[in-house]
Protein backbone atom coordinates (compact mmCIF):
# COMPACT_ATOMS: atom_id res chain seq x y z
CA UNK A 1 0.00 0.00 0.00
CA UNK A 2 1.13 3.59 -0.57
CA UNK A 3 2.20 5.33 2.01
CA UNK A 4 2.12 9.24 2.79
CA UNK A 5 5.08 10.92 5.24
CA UNK A 6 3.02 13.74 7.20
CA UNK A 7 4.78 16.45 8.62
CA UNK A 8 2.55 18.26 11.36
CA UNK A 9 2.93 20.89 13.65
CA UNK A 10 2.67 19.81 17.07
CA UNK A 11 2.91 22.71 20.27
CA UNK A 12 0.81 26.06 20.89
CA UNK A 13 1.51 29.97 20.60
CA UNK A 14 4.75 29.88 22.70
CA UNK A 15 5.97 26.59 21.43
CA UNK A 16 6.48 23.70 18.73
CA UNK A 17 7.70 21.78 16.30
CA UNK A 18 6.93 19.53 13.36
CA UNK A 19 6.18 15.97 13.86
CA UNK A 20 6.62 13.56 10.82
CA UNK A 21 3.68 10.40 10.65
CA UNK A 22 3.31 7.75 7.95
CA UNK A 23 0.00 7.26 7.04
CA UNK A 24 -1.19 4.89 4.34
CA UNK A 25 -2.94 6.33 1.45
CA UNK A 26 -6.58 4.96 0.40
CA UNK A 27 -8.62 5.77 -2.94
CA UNK A 28 -10.61 9.40 -2.47
CA UNK A 29 -8.39 10.60 0.85
CA UNK A 30 -7.97 13.84 1.91
CA UNK A 31 -5.39 15.89 4.42
CA UNK A 32 -8.21 15.74 7.02
CA UNK A 33 -8.26 12.03 6.83
CA UNK A 34 -4.78 11.76 7.01
CA UNK A 35 -4.79 13.82 10.25
CA UNK A 36 -7.92 11.52 11.71
CA UNK A 37 -5.74 8.34 10.76
CA UNK A 38 -2.65 9.76 12.94
CA UNK A 39 -5.11 10.55 15.68
CA UNK A 40 -6.62 7.31 15.69
CA UNK A 41 -3.43 5.12 15.35
CA UNK A 42 -0.36 7.35 16.32
CA UNK A 43 -1.21 10.36 18.02
CA UNK A 44 -5.09 10.81 19.95
CA UNK A 45 -3.45 14.33 21.31
CA UNK A 46 -3.24 15.88 18.31
CA UNK A 47 -5.79 18.75 18.27
CA UNK A 48 -7.66 19.44 15.10
CA UNK A 49 -10.84 21.53 14.13
CA UNK A 50 -13.54 20.21 12.00
CA UNK A 51 -17.33 19.30 11.57
CA UNK A 52 -18.75 18.50 8.40
CA UNK A 53 -15.71 17.57 5.84
CA UNK A 54 -17.74 18.17 3.43
CA UNK A 55 -15.94 21.88 2.62
CA UNK A 56 -19.23 23.53 3.98
CA UNK A 57 -18.77 24.52 8.04
CA UNK A 58 -15.04 26.08 7.14
CA UNK A 59 -13.64 24.37 10.43
CA UNK A 60 -10.42 22.55 9.38
CA UNK A 61 -8.87 25.65 8.20
CA UNK A 62 -5.08 25.07 7.58
CA UNK A 63 -1.69 25.59 5.75
CA UNK A 64 -0.53 22.66 3.44
CA UNK A 65 2.35 23.23 1.94
CA UNK A 66 1.94 26.30 2.72
CA UNK A 67 -1.33 27.55 0.85
CA UNK A 68 -3.96 28.11 3.13
CA UNK A 69 -6.66 25.47 2.76
CA UNK A 70 -9.54 23.89 3.90
CA UNK A 71 -7.93 20.24 4.87
CA UNK A 72 -10.89 17.95 3.74
CA UNK A 73 -10.99 19.92 0.32
CA UNK A 74 -7.47 18.95 -0.21
CA UNK A 75 -7.15 15.92 -2.03
CA UNK A 76 -4.08 13.46 -1.08
CA UNK A 77 -3.54 12.67 -4.89
CA UNK A 78 -2.87 16.14 -5.42
CA UNK A 79 0.67 15.68 -3.85
CA UNK A 80 3.57 13.88 -5.75
CA UNK A 81 4.35 10.27 -4.43
CA UNK A 82 7.15 10.71 -2.11
CA UNK A 83 6.43 14.13 -1.10
CA UNK A 84 6.37 15.27 2.52
CA UNK A 85 3.41 17.14 3.05
CA UNK A 86 3.41 19.81 5.65
CA UNK A 87 0.23 21.13 7.68
CA UNK A 88 0.48 23.69 10.39
CA UNK A 89 -1.92 25.86 11.72
CA UNK A 90 -3.15 29.52 10.35
CA UNK A 91 -0.10 31.49 10.52
CA UNK A 92 -2.67 35.08 11.11
CA UNK A 93 -4.19 33.82 14.16
CA UNK A 94 -2.90 32.91 17.35
CA UNK A 95 -2.57 28.88 18.37
CA UNK A 96 -4.63 27.02 20.76
CA UNK A 97 -2.64 23.71 20.09
CA UNK A 98 -1.41 22.01 17.33
CA UNK A 99 -3.55 22.64 14.21
CA UNK A 100 -6.20 24.63 15.90
CA UNK A 101 -6.28 28.73 16.31
CA UNK A 102 -7.79 31.19 18.31
CA UNK A 103 -9.84 33.23 15.43
CA UNK A 104 -12.15 34.95 17.83
CA UNK A 105 -11.17 38.18 16.93
CA UNK A 106 -12.93 37.88 13.90
CA UNK A 107 -16.17 37.46 15.74
CA UNK A 108 -15.72 40.55 17.63
CA UNK A 109 -14.55 42.63 14.74
CA UNK A 110 -18.17 41.11 13.04
CA UNK A 111 -19.62 42.65 15.85
CA UNK A 112 -18.73 46.05 14.87
CA UNK A 113 -20.71 45.85 11.47
CA UNK A 114 -23.68 47.98 11.46
CA UNK A 115 -26.53 45.60 10.23
CA UNK A 116 -29.29 44.87 8.05
CA UNK A 117 -31.30 48.11 8.28
CA UNK A 118 -34.49 47.87 5.82
CA UNK A 119 -36.83 50.93 5.50
CA UNK A 120 -40.07 50.08 7.43
CA UNK A 121 -41.81 50.47 5.23
CA UNK A 122 -40.37 48.14 2.63
CA UNK A 123 -41.66 46.33 -0.16
CA UNK A 124 -40.16 43.17 0.37
CA UNK A 125 -40.52 41.76 -3.27
CA UNK A 126 -37.07 40.52 -4.86
CA UNK A 127 -36.19 40.55 -8.34
CA UNK A 128 -33.37 38.27 -9.21
CA UNK A 129 -31.55 41.39 -10.60
CA UNK A 130 -31.22 42.97 -7.77
CA UNK A 131 -30.13 39.52 -5.72
CA UNK A 132 -27.74 38.15 -7.66
CA UNK A 133 -25.10 40.10 -6.85
CA UNK A 134 -25.23 40.05 -3.29
CA UNK A 135 -26.23 36.23 -3.14
CA UNK A 136 -22.56 35.55 -4.14
CA UNK A 137 -21.43 36.75 -0.36
CA UNK A 138 -23.66 34.85 1.07
CA UNK A 139 -21.31 32.00 -0.07
CA UNK A 140 -19.45 32.69 2.46
CA UNK A 141 -18.33 29.59 5.08
CA UNK A 142 -16.02 31.88 7.62
CA UNK A 143 -12.94 29.45 6.92
CA UNK A 144 -11.00 33.05 7.18
CA UNK A 145 -8.58 31.48 4.76
CA UNK A 146 -8.91 35.21 3.46
CA UNK A 147 -8.45 36.63 6.58
CA UNK A 148 -4.76 34.15 7.02
CA UNK A 149 -3.15 35.21 3.83
CA UNK A 150 -4.27 38.75 3.73
CA UNK A 151 -0.72 40.16 4.00
CA UNK A 152 -2.41 43.62 5.85
CA UNK A 153 -3.01 41.28 8.74
CA UNK A 154 -0.50 38.24 8.19
CA UNK A 155 2.82 40.25 7.67
CA UNK A 156 1.96 43.70 8.95
CA UNK A 157 0.10 42.52 11.58
CA UNK A 158 -2.67 45.40 11.80
CA UNK A 159 -5.80 44.27 13.11
CA UNK A 160 -6.09 47.40 14.77
CA UNK A 161 -7.05 49.37 11.59
CA UNK A 162 -8.43 46.39 9.11
CA UNK A 163 -11.00 44.12 9.19
CA UNK A 164 -10.03 42.20 6.33
CA UNK A 165 -11.53 40.86 3.27
CA UNK A 166 -13.96 37.95 4.73
CA UNK A 167 -15.91 41.64 6.56
CA UNK A 168 -15.47 43.84 3.13
CA UNK A 169 -17.30 40.94 2.03
CA UNK A 170 -19.97 40.78 4.53
CA UNK A 171 -20.19 44.80 4.43
CA UNK A 172 -20.50 44.25 0.72
CA UNK A 173 -23.43 42.04 1.07
CA UNK A 174 -25.43 44.53 3.09
CA UNK A 175 -23.70 47.63 1.58
CA UNK A 176 -25.19 46.62 -2.19
CA UNK A 177 -28.39 44.75 -0.73
CA UNK A 178 -31.42 46.58 -2.06
CA UNK A 179 -33.47 46.69 1.54
CA UNK A 180 -31.26 48.54 3.29
CA UNK A 181 -31.17 51.80 3.96
CA UNK A 182 -27.65 52.92 5.94
CA UNK A 183 -24.67 54.05 4.01
CA UNK A 184 -21.45 52.69 5.22
CA UNK A 185 -19.31 54.70 3.29
CA UNK A 186 -17.60 56.41 6.26
CA UNK A 187 -17.58 53.31 8.73
CA UNK A 188 -15.92 51.27 5.45
CA UNK A 189 -13.40 54.03 4.88
CA UNK A 190 -12.47 55.16 8.71
CA UNK A 191 -13.29 52.07 10.39
CA UNK A 192 -12.79 49.01 8.64
CA UNK A 193 -9.33 50.77 6.86
CA UNK A 194 -10.12 49.86 3.41
CA UNK A 195 -7.82 52.23 2.15
CA UNK A 196 -5.35 49.44 3.86
CA UNK A 197 -6.16 47.04 0.90
CA UNK A 198 -3.82 47.24 -1.99
CA UNK A 199 -5.39 44.77 -3.92
CA UNK A 200 -3.43 42.32 -4.22
CA UNK A 201 -5.47 39.27 -4.66
CA UNK A 202 -4.51 36.66 -2.45
CA UNK A 203 -7.81 36.32 -0.05
CA UNK A 204 -9.77 35.39 -3.93
CA UNK A 205 -6.83 33.50 -4.57
CA UNK A 206 -7.81 31.23 -1.71
CA UNK A 207 -11.78 31.01 -1.45
CA UNK A 208 -12.81 27.76 -1.17
CA UNK A 209 -15.90 28.90 -1.93
CA UNK A 210 -14.62 30.87 -5.15
CA UNK A 211 -16.40 34.31 -4.10
CA UNK A 212 -14.66 37.36 -6.54
CA UNK A 213 -13.88 38.92 -3.04
CA UNK A 214 -11.60 41.22 -4.48
CA UNK A 215 -13.56 42.29 -7.57
CA UNK A 216 -16.89 42.25 -6.73
CA UNK A 217 -16.75 43.04 -3.04
CA UNK A 218 -13.65 45.19 -2.16
CA UNK A 219 -13.54 47.20 -5.44
CA UNK A 220 -16.76 48.28 -5.40
CA UNK A 221 -16.83 49.18 -1.91
CA UNK A 222 -13.93 51.04 -3.13
CA UNK A 223 -15.34 52.56 -5.56
CA UNK A 224 -18.28 53.49 -3.26
CA UNK A 225 -15.70 55.47 -1.03
CA UNK A 226 -14.28 57.52 -3.67
CA UNK A 227 -18.05 58.39 -5.07
CA UNK A 228 -17.88 59.84 -1.14
CA UNK A 229 -14.77 61.12 -0.50
CA UNK A 230 -12.15 61.65 -3.55
CA UNK A 231 -14.92 62.63 -6.21
CA UNK A 232 -15.95 66.45 -6.23
CA UNK A 233 -18.14 65.21 -9.69
CA UNK A 234 -20.14 62.93 -7.35
CA UNK A 235 -19.78 65.22 -4.35
CA UNK A 236 -21.40 68.11 -6.58
CA UNK A 237 -24.44 65.47 -7.94
CA UNK A 238 -24.84 64.36 -4.32
CA UNK A 239 -25.37 68.10 -3.35
CA UNK A 240 -27.93 68.81 -6.00
CA UNK A 241 -29.59 65.79 -6.23
CA UNK A 242 -29.24 64.68 -3.02
CA UNK A 243 -28.20 60.97 -1.26
CA UNK A 244 -30.75 58.30 -0.94
CA UNK A 245 -28.85 56.86 2.17
CA UNK A 246 -27.22 58.36 4.90
CA UNK A 247 -23.80 58.09 5.90
CA UNK A 248 -23.35 55.92 9.33
CA UNK B 1 -3.66 39.49 20.59
CA UNK B 2 -0.74 37.82 20.69
CA UNK B 3 1.78 36.88 18.31
CA UNK B 4 3.17 33.43 17.63
CA UNK B 5 6.66 32.24 18.19
CA UNK B 6 8.85 31.70 15.25
CA UNK B 7 8.59 28.27 15.01
CA UNK B 8 4.91 28.48 13.90
CA UNK B 9 5.37 32.01 11.95
CA UNK B 10 8.81 32.35 10.22
CA UNK B 11 8.88 35.83 8.85
CA UNK B 12 11.11 37.38 6.36
CA UNK B 13 11.74 38.13 2.83
CA UNK B 14 10.39 35.02 0.59
CA UNK B 15 9.39 32.88 3.40
CA UNK B 16 7.07 30.55 2.41
CA UNK B 17 6.27 26.59 2.76
CA UNK B 18 4.83 26.86 -0.66
CA UNK B 19 6.46 24.14 -2.73
CA UNK B 20 5.41 25.46 -6.62
CA UNK B 21 7.06 28.33 -8.22
CA UNK B 22 5.09 31.26 -6.57
CA UNK B 23 8.16 33.46 -8.13
CA UNK B 24 7.80 32.88 -11.70
CA UNK B 25 4.28 35.58 -12.20
CA UNK B 26 6.25 38.47 -10.00
CA UNK B 27 9.48 38.18 -12.39
CA UNK B 28 7.62 37.73 -15.44
CA UNK B 29 5.38 40.84 -14.54
CA UNK B 30 8.41 42.65 -13.50
CA UNK B 31 10.59 41.48 -17.13
CA UNK B 32 7.11 42.70 -19.28
CA UNK B 33 6.76 45.68 -17.54
CA UNK B 34 10.54 46.08 -17.36
CA UNK B 35 10.98 45.66 -20.51
CA UNK B 36 7.90 48.19 -21.70
CA UNK B 37 9.28 51.00 -19.32
CA UNK B 38 12.17 51.03 -20.66
CA UNK B 39 11.20 50.95 -24.36
CA UNK B 40 8.58 53.63 -24.12
CA UNK B 41 11.13 55.83 -22.32
CA UNK B 42 13.42 54.73 -25.30
CA UNK B 43 10.51 56.54 -27.77
CA UNK B 44 9.41 59.38 -25.60
CA UNK B 45 12.94 60.49 -25.61
CA UNK B 46 14.01 59.54 -29.05
CA UNK B 47 11.04 61.66 -30.21
CA UNK B 48 11.24 60.77 -33.98
CA UNK B 49 9.49 57.82 -36.40
CA UNK B 50 6.46 58.57 -34.91
CA UNK B 51 4.58 59.27 -38.24
CA UNK B 52 4.87 57.59 -41.57
CA UNK B 53 2.03 58.21 -44.29
CA UNK B 54 -1.19 57.73 -42.57
CA UNK B 55 -0.04 55.90 -39.47
CA UNK B 56 0.81 57.56 -36.26
CA UNK B 57 2.45 56.06 -33.39
CA UNK B 58 -0.22 55.45 -30.00
CA UNK B 59 3.00 56.95 -28.19
CA UNK B 60 2.46 60.39 -29.97
CA UNK B 61 -1.26 61.03 -30.38
CA UNK B 62 -3.33 62.90 -30.57
CA UNK B 63 -0.73 64.68 -32.61
CA UNK B 64 -1.91 68.25 -32.36
CA UNK B 65 -1.28 68.21 -28.38
CA UNK B 66 2.29 66.98 -29.98
CA UNK B 67 2.71 70.08 -32.38
CA UNK B 68 1.52 72.53 -29.34
CA UNK B 69 3.67 71.46 -26.85
CA UNK B 70 6.77 71.99 -29.57
CA UNK B 71 5.43 75.45 -29.62
CA UNK B 72 6.23 76.42 -25.56
CA UNK B 73 9.41 78.63 -24.98
CA UNK B 74 12.28 75.92 -24.67
CA UNK B 75 13.07 77.32 -21.14
CA UNK B 76 9.44 75.86 -19.56
CA UNK B 77 10.25 72.67 -21.34
CA UNK B 78 14.17 72.88 -21.79
CA UNK B 79 14.55 68.23 -21.04
CA UNK B 80 11.01 67.28 -21.49
CA UNK B 81 9.84 65.56 -24.42
CA UNK B 82 6.59 66.37 -26.42
CA UNK B 83 5.18 62.85 -26.18
CA UNK B 84 5.75 63.04 -22.45
CA UNK B 85 2.99 65.93 -21.83
CA UNK B 86 0.48 63.23 -23.50
CA UNK B 87 1.74 59.89 -22.21
CA UNK B 88 0.84 60.53 -18.84
CA UNK B 89 -2.34 59.84 -18.98
CA UNK B 90 -2.61 56.23 -20.34
CA UNK B 91 0.39 55.94 -17.86
CA UNK B 92 -1.51 57.01 -15.19
CA UNK B 93 -5.00 55.20 -15.80
CA UNK B 94 -2.55 51.80 -16.04
CA UNK B 95 -0.99 52.94 -12.94
CA UNK B 96 -3.83 53.08 -11.20
CA UNK B 97 -5.75 50.30 -12.47
CA UNK B 98 -7.11 47.77 -10.54
CA UNK B 99 -5.59 45.13 -12.15
CA UNK B 100 -1.49 46.38 -12.32
CA UNK B 101 -1.86 47.47 -9.01
CA UNK B 102 -2.10 43.89 -8.01
CA UNK B 103 0.59 42.74 -10.50
CA UNK B 104 3.48 45.88 -9.57
CA UNK B 105 2.97 45.55 -5.88
CA UNK B 106 3.76 41.84 -5.94
CA UNK B 107 6.65 42.07 -8.56
CA UNK B 108 8.23 45.52 -7.97
CA UNK B 109 6.93 46.38 -4.10
CA UNK B 110 7.06 42.71 -2.73
CA UNK B 111 4.53 43.71 -0.79
CA UNK B 112 3.57 40.76 -0.74
CA UNK B 113 5.60 38.89 -2.98
CA UNK B 114 3.07 36.09 -3.71
CA UNK B 115 0.33 35.12 -0.89
CA UNK B 116 1.47 33.69 2.04
CA UNK B 117 5.21 34.31 0.94
CA UNK B 118 7.16 36.85 3.40
CA UNK B 119 6.87 40.15 2.83
CA UNK B 120 9.19 42.86 2.08
CA UNK B 121 8.71 46.30 3.56
CA UNK B 122 8.74 48.44 6.84
CA UNK B 123 6.67 47.75 9.88
CA UNK B 124 4.39 50.90 9.34
CA UNK B 125 3.01 49.88 6.51
CA UNK B 126 -0.55 51.92 5.32
CA UNK B 127 -1.36 50.36 2.38
CA UNK B 128 -3.23 53.17 -0.07
CA UNK B 129 -4.38 55.50 3.13
CA UNK B 130 -1.33 58.01 2.84
CA UNK B 131 0.61 59.67 -0.08
CA UNK B 132 1.54 58.47 -2.63
CA UNK B 133 -0.15 55.31 -2.86
CA UNK B 134 -3.56 57.20 -1.78
CA UNK B 135 -3.26 58.81 -5.22
CA UNK B 136 -4.97 55.48 -6.55
CA UNK B 137 -8.03 56.96 -5.69
CA UNK B 138 -7.98 58.93 -8.53
CA UNK B 139 -8.27 56.50 -11.19
CA UNK B 140 -11.67 57.32 -12.57
CA UNK B 141 -10.12 60.30 -13.43
CA UNK B 142 -7.35 59.10 -15.29
CA UNK B 143 -10.31 56.70 -16.80
CA UNK B 144 -12.24 60.14 -17.96
CA UNK B 145 -8.63 61.23 -19.66
CA UNK B 146 -7.64 58.24 -21.13
CA UNK B 147 -11.27 58.12 -23.01
CA UNK B 148 -10.93 61.25 -24.53
CA UNK B 149 -7.02 59.70 -25.80
CA UNK B 150 -8.98 56.72 -27.10
CA UNK B 151 -11.28 58.75 -28.92
CA UNK B 152 -8.07 60.25 -30.73
CA UNK B 153 -6.70 56.90 -30.98
CA UNK B 154 -10.04 55.50 -33.13
CA UNK B 155 -9.37 58.84 -35.27
CA UNK B 156 -5.82 58.02 -36.22
CA UNK B 157 -7.02 53.94 -36.55
CA UNK B 158 -9.24 55.46 -39.53
CA UNK B 159 -6.70 57.83 -40.84
CA UNK B 160 -4.71 55.02 -41.74
CA UNK B 161 -6.70 53.73 -44.28
CA UNK B 162 -6.58 56.63 -45.89
CA UNK B 163 -3.58 57.00 -48.23
CA UNK B 164 -2.87 60.20 -49.96
CA UNK B 165 -7.20 60.61 -49.97
CA UNK B 166 -7.88 56.68 -51.41
CA UNK B 167 -9.18 54.41 -49.39
CA UNK B 168 -6.45 51.69 -48.82
CA UNK B 169 -5.51 49.03 -46.39
CA UNK B 170 -1.97 48.38 -45.37
CA UNK B 171 -0.58 45.99 -42.65
CA UNK B 172 0.19 49.12 -40.35
CA UNK B 173 -3.93 50.07 -40.88
CA UNK B 174 -4.73 46.69 -39.50
CA UNK B 175 -2.20 47.09 -36.09
CA UNK B 176 -3.60 50.26 -35.37
CA UNK B 177 -6.95 48.84 -35.88
CA UNK B 178 -6.37 46.36 -33.40
CA UNK B 179 -4.10 48.32 -31.19
CA UNK B 180 -7.36 50.58 -30.75
CA UNK B 181 -9.92 47.66 -30.27
CA UNK B 182 -7.28 45.94 -27.62
CA UNK B 183 -7.32 49.65 -25.90
CA UNK B 184 -10.85 49.95 -26.36
CA UNK B 185 -11.62 46.28 -24.38
CA UNK B 186 -9.12 47.19 -21.75
CA UNK B 187 -10.50 50.91 -20.88
CA UNK B 188 -14.12 49.85 -20.83
CA UNK B 189 -13.57 46.56 -18.66
CA UNK B 190 -12.30 48.97 -15.90
CA UNK B 191 -13.60 48.85 -13.11
CA UNK B 192 -14.06 52.17 -12.13
CA UNK B 193 -16.58 52.50 -15.26
CA UNK B 194 -17.95 49.05 -14.13
CA UNK B 195 -19.19 51.00 -11.02
CA UNK B 196 -20.30 54.09 -12.74
CA UNK B 197 -22.54 52.74 -14.94
CA UNK B 198 -24.57 50.37 -12.89
CA UNK B 199 -22.10 48.73 -9.74
CA UNK B 200 -22.64 52.02 -7.82
CA UNK B 201 -26.76 51.43 -7.60
CA UNK B 202 -28.39 49.13 -4.90
CA UNK B 203 -31.36 48.52 -6.81
CA UNK B 204 -31.27 47.24 -10.44
CA UNK B 205 -35.32 46.90 -10.39
CA UNK B 206 -36.28 50.03 -9.41
CA UNK B 207 -36.82 52.13 -12.62
CA UNK B 208 -36.47 51.80 -16.50
CA UNK B 209 -32.71 53.39 -16.24
CA UNK B 210 -31.76 50.92 -13.40
CA UNK B 211 -33.00 48.41 -15.49
CA UNK B 212 -31.15 49.65 -18.48
CA UNK B 213 -27.87 50.17 -16.15
CA UNK B 214 -28.19 46.30 -15.15
CA UNK B 215 -28.22 45.07 -18.58
CA UNK B 216 -24.83 47.32 -19.06
CA UNK B 217 -23.67 46.52 -16.01
CA UNK B 218 -23.72 42.63 -16.56
CA UNK B 219 -21.76 43.30 -20.05
CA UNK B 220 -18.97 45.67 -18.95
CA UNK B 221 -18.91 42.43 -15.75
CA UNK B 222 -18.26 40.16 -18.94
CA UNK B 223 -15.21 42.02 -20.15
CA UNK B 224 -14.50 42.86 -16.50
CA UNK B 225 -13.54 38.83 -16.10
CA UNK B 226 -11.12 38.90 -18.17
CA UNK B 227 -9.34 42.49 -17.14
CA UNK B 228 -6.11 41.15 -16.97
CA UNK B 229 -6.10 39.65 -20.04
CA UNK B 230 -6.92 42.83 -22.00
CA UNK B 231 -4.67 45.22 -19.93
CA UNK B 232 -1.46 42.49 -20.82
CA UNK B 233 -3.23 42.05 -24.93
CA UNK B 234 -3.34 45.61 -24.90
CA UNK B 235 -0.13 46.40 -23.23
CA UNK B 236 1.92 44.52 -25.75
CA UNK B 237 -0.56 45.81 -29.04
CA UNK B 238 0.39 49.72 -28.19
CA UNK B 239 4.44 48.85 -27.97
CA UNK B 240 3.66 46.67 -30.95
CA UNK B 241 1.43 49.60 -32.82
CA UNK B 242 4.49 51.89 -32.15
CA UNK B 243 7.38 49.63 -33.19
CA UNK B 244 5.66 49.04 -36.49
CA UNK B 245 5.25 52.95 -37.01
CA UNK B 246 8.79 53.48 -35.96
CA UNK B 247 10.17 50.81 -37.89
CA UNK B 248 8.59 51.72 -41.54
CA UNK B 249 9.07 55.04 -40.58
CA UNK B 250 12.85 54.73 -39.93
CA UNK B 251 12.90 52.34 -43.15
CA UNK B 252 13.70 49.40 -41.40
CA UNK B 253 11.07 47.74 -43.38
CA UNK B 254 8.40 48.69 -45.57
CA UNK B 255 5.17 48.55 -44.89
CA UNK B 256 2.86 46.08 -47.24
CA UNK B 257 0.06 47.62 -48.90
CA UNK B 258 -3.08 44.59 -49.04
CA UNK B 259 -4.99 46.92 -51.39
Amino acid sequence: MREATLSVFRGDKDTGEFKTYKVPIEEGMVVLDAIHYIQAHEDPELAVRWNCKAAKCGSCSAEVNGRPSLMCKTRMDHFADGEEIRVEPLHTFPVIKDLVTDVSWNYEVNKRIPGFTPAPDADWTFYQEDIERVQEFRKCIECFLCQDVCHVLRDHDRKDAFFGPRFLVRTAGLEMHPMDTLNRAEFIKDQEGIGFCNITKCCSEVCPEEIHITDNAIIPLKERVVDEFYDPVMMIWNKIFGKKKQLV
Amino acid sequence: MEATKDVVKPEGFGVTARRDAWWIEPMLVAIGFGLFIVYATFRVFENNYYEWGPYLSPFFSPKFMLDLVKMLPAAIIPYVPPAAFILWIPAGFRATCYYYRKAYYRAYFADPPGCSVGHFGGEKYCGETSFPFILQNLHRYFFYLATIVLAFLWYDAIIAFNFDGHFGVGVGSLVLVANVMLLSLYSFGCHAWRHLVGGRLDCFSCSATSKQSFKIWERVTKLNEHHMFWAWCSLFSVGFADFYVRSVASGLFTDIRLF
